[in-house]
């Protein structure tokens, strides 16, 4: 920096101050008046459409509020993670409905992910057919409305043949039109217990891991964590289910009269929705993952060769944590997406918030009430993957400085 | 082959002979060695994956072609679709399309006018095409946009020059499907313009928050959220006697819809601008209307065209979202051509054909969206 001299003439004088002046010339006035004239139009429009709707709303009788939400609904839903019967309130059936968004959303988002990874790194393929076969696939899938899709994979499920004469590729599995059979443990408090004691060994494995990791940074030593996680993961659930009685009885799906009986069911509006769904996804995402691999300059790849590191040992140490910065952004409206286009389950009658509001509509006539209730369970949706997605986001960002 | 060279001559060796490089260093059998048969697991990978593909394909084709029923006996209300019913899972029944192409491209808009739908598709075609040319990317092209879309106008409405008038509710296929996608674009674009500058004003903050808060609202719920608005909020919101048709209600949606995906791709190219473009424009004096119609707004669109494309593309598979709010678009008509009990269960073919549609407007734009994004880049490159 110059130290400034007696002769700079800069600083011979203060700079001017910046006055205010109730003048047409004065930018801060402009600004003020610019933006009292857009509020106040914006402000007019809405107080117009507010009071059409107030007067349109007495005229037509309609009472205004979230009362209905206590009344019983009387609508039947085919497939709920919670209990639920038509004659519970409004709000059980939403809240249904916002589990089984929450349901393909969630399975959706972790498939599509898988699916799109494998197509984008084969998109990268040496091999010249795997590589045109992924570039097809996310050529055609991405040029196709993903409504158009959904409309066809639930033609084609139900133009499977009937209960009776069902599909049959193997063991107890069965295809047919009222969707896929499967046989399933009967579920005992046992397996609850065993699930609950697996999650809190996948937990107490990763305080593991990063207690291992500060030790290897102290000592440089790393201790074995595999011994551990076989215990914690594998162990636990199985030493709780075997203690509650090891409960285990397999419950096969078995044809009676027109239907099955038993086992686990995927119904076909629900297996349309999720097929539909990842398959579109996965094409965006393989376009993501690829151009976040080749985003990582070729020189990291010789870096860590040079270091000595073998094949998966550099892309999972060096070139993943790179690319991941490019494809995590990306990935977050990905994960938008594909919560917000399961609202198209109502064209084929799976039944989500969407498709459960529509009916409460349909029924009580509360129009307002219900979109609003639409939109906030999506907003709500919409941020919390936002905020969790910038937190990861920034966790493995560039540290700089 | 360039001849031997003079230094080789003058040094007293024997001047080298041409040779053929060996066949597994070039030519096609080296390139199925490199690019297909290069290690075990890719002989393997290859082979399954051939194997795959190869049984698929003649699936495909036994069931499309070898098998499948091009015609069947009767039409209308005494089709006889009962070779289409045997032929159930081993053939497809074209019988479908042959009978029902002219109600999935044009609804139900009377026979002996479907001229004129298809001439307006006609028309969206051209004007997609003209649009795409970088030579006519000046402002006659608003010209020309606003005449072809009053062209359609009449066309489609008729009522004078001796057409027919047809009223909207009788619009349907793929009309409808080019009108909401074109007319969605044509408003949203400038709308978009707006919301993005607004949101880039840090010194009206309160201008800013409003734009944020639109932007952010419409990005954060689905799409058909707004259309079920459009169906049956609009009707509310609006004083008695004034009613707006269902048509122009979901393009309403579409447009707000479109507008605020459009500005943050616009946003986007406004952020790529460097700040001394804009200071030099107010070195220059010019105000804030001046400085961004003739600095600003023409080098961040240049740069937000090839995102523009692909968001047009989104809007455009978006449209058939209409359906759900029942809307005759391209995607509806092909869903109530197989309402009627003779050709119940056939969805798939019908599906297959507007697949195909679609597919030839996507494909062609997302090409030309990547080709216009090498040849932009071009510049930058040098």
């Amino acid at each position: 920096m110059q130290t400034p001299t007696a002769t700079d003439p800069r600083f011979l004088r203060a700079p001017p101050r910046r006055g205010f002046a109730l003048s047409w010339r004065d930018p801060t006035v402009r600004a003020i008046f610019w933006q009292v004239v857009i509020l106040g139009l914006v402000g007019l429009g809405i107080w117009w459409l507010v009071e059409n709707t107030m007067r349109n709303l007495e005229v037509r009788k309609i009472a205004t509020g979230f009362g209905f939400l206590d009344r019983e609904a009387g609508l039947p839903i085919g497939e709920s993670l919670i209990p639920y019967s038509p004659a519970d309130t409004y709000f059980r059936a939403l809240t249904v409905g916002v589990l089984n968004t929450l349901r393909v959303a969630i399975i959706g988002a972790v498939l599509a992910t898988i699916l799109g990874a494998i197509i984008g790194i084969a998109r990268l393929s040496k091999n010249w057919l795997v590589a045109k076969c992924a570039a097809v696939y996310v050529e055609v899938l991405r040029d196709l409305p993903l409504l158009l899709q959904l409309l066809f994979w639930y033609a084609l499920l139900q133009g499977l043949p009937g209960p009776r004469q069902a599909l049959n590729p193997f063991g107890s599995v069965y295809l047919s039109n009222r969707g896929i059979k499967f046989p399933w443990i009967e579920w005992q408090e046992a397996h609850s217990a065993a699930l609950i004691a697996l999650i809190l060994g996948a937990i107490a494995t990763w305080g593991l891991s990063r207690l291992f990791t500060a030790r290897q940074m102290a000592t440089g030593v790393r201790p074995r964590l595999w011994p551990w996680a076989i215990v914690l993961l594998v162990g636990l659930p199985l030493g709780v289910w075997w203690a509650m009685g090891a409960p285990f009885t397999v419950d096969r799906p078995v044809l009676r009269g027109f239907n099955f009986r038993g086992g686990g069911t995927i119904t076909p509006e629900f297996a349309a929705l999720l097929f539909g769904l990842v398959l579109y996804t996965a094409a965006f995402v393989a376009e993501i993952v690829r151009a976040g691999i080749l985003a990582v300059h070729q020189g990291q790849w010789e870096a860590a060769a040079a270091l000595g590191l073998p094949r998966g040992l550099q892309l999972r140490l060096v070139i993943l944590p790179q690319a991941l910065r490019v494809i995590i952004p990306p990935m977050t409206s990905q994960y938008l997406n594909i919560t917000k286009n399961s609202s198209l389950a109502v064209a084929i009658g799976y039944q989500d918030i969407v498709s459960i509001a529509n009916t409460t509509i349909n029924q009580t006539g509360q129009a307002i009430e219900g979109i609003a209730i639409i939109m906030l369970v999506y907003l709500t949706i919409s941020l919390t993957i936002s905020l969790f997605m910038n937190w990861y986001n920034a966790r493995i960002a560039l540290k700089e400085r | 082959m360039t001849p031997p060279s003079a230094e080789a001559a003058t040094l007293g060796a024997a001047p080298a002979i041409d040779r053929r490089p060996p066949s597994f260093a070039v030519g096609p059998i080296a390139w199925l060695r490199a690019n297909l048969f290069s290690s075990w697991l890719s002989t393997a990978v290859t082979l399954a994956l051939a194997y795959v593909l190869v049984s698929w394909t003649l699936s495909f084709v036994n069931w499309a072609v070898v098998n499948a029923i091009w015609d069947v006996p009767g039409t209308g209300q005494q089709v006889d679709t009962s070779a289409c019913r045997a032929a159930r899972g081993e053939g497809a029944c074209w019988a479908l399309i042959g009978e029902k192409y002219r109600f999935i491209l044009f609804g139900l808009y009377p026979f002996d006018e479907q001229w004129r739908p298809a001439l307006v598709v006609v028309i969206f075609v051209g004007l997609y095409a003209i649009s795409a040319m970088r030579r006519f990317w000046r402002k006659e092209l608003a010209i020309i946009w606003l005449a072809a879309l009053s062209v359609i106008g009449v066309l489609m409405w008729g009522g004078i020059f001796g057409l027919p008038f047809v009223e909207q509710e009788r619009w349907g296929g793929l009309v409808i499907t080019l009108i909401l996608a074109t007319f969605g674009i044509a408003f949203a674009f400038p709308l978009s313009i707006l919301v993005a500058l607004g949101r880039r004003q840090t010194s009206m903050p309160a201008v800013k928050a409003l734009c944020v808060v639109y932007i952010e609202l419409i990005r954060g719920v689905p799409l058909i959220s707004l259309l079920f608005m459009a169906s049956v909020m609009f009707p509310l919101f609006l004083p008695e006697g004034m009613n707006i048709d269902k048509l122009l209600r979901a393009q309403i949606a579409i447009i707000l819809f479109a507008a605020a995906y459009l500005a943050e791709v616009v946003r986007g190219g406004l952020q790529a601008i460097p700040k001394g473009q804009y200071e030099a424009a107010d070195a220059l004096g010019l105000t804030y209307w001046q400085k961004t119609g003739l600095i600003i707004l023409p080098q961040a669109l240049k740069i937000s065209i090839p995102p523009l494309v692909n968001t047009f593309i989104g809007m455009f598979k978006d449209t058939s979202l209409v359906l759900i709010i029942g809307i005759f678009d391209l995607l509806n008509t092909a869903k109530t051509s197989i309402i009627e009990p003779a050709w119940q269960g056939f969805g798939v073919e019908a599906y297959l054909f507007v697949a195909a549609i679609y597919f030839v407007f996507c494909f062609a734009m997302s090409k030309y969206s990547q080709d216009l994004e090498r040849e932009l880049d071009k510049g930058r490159r040098r």
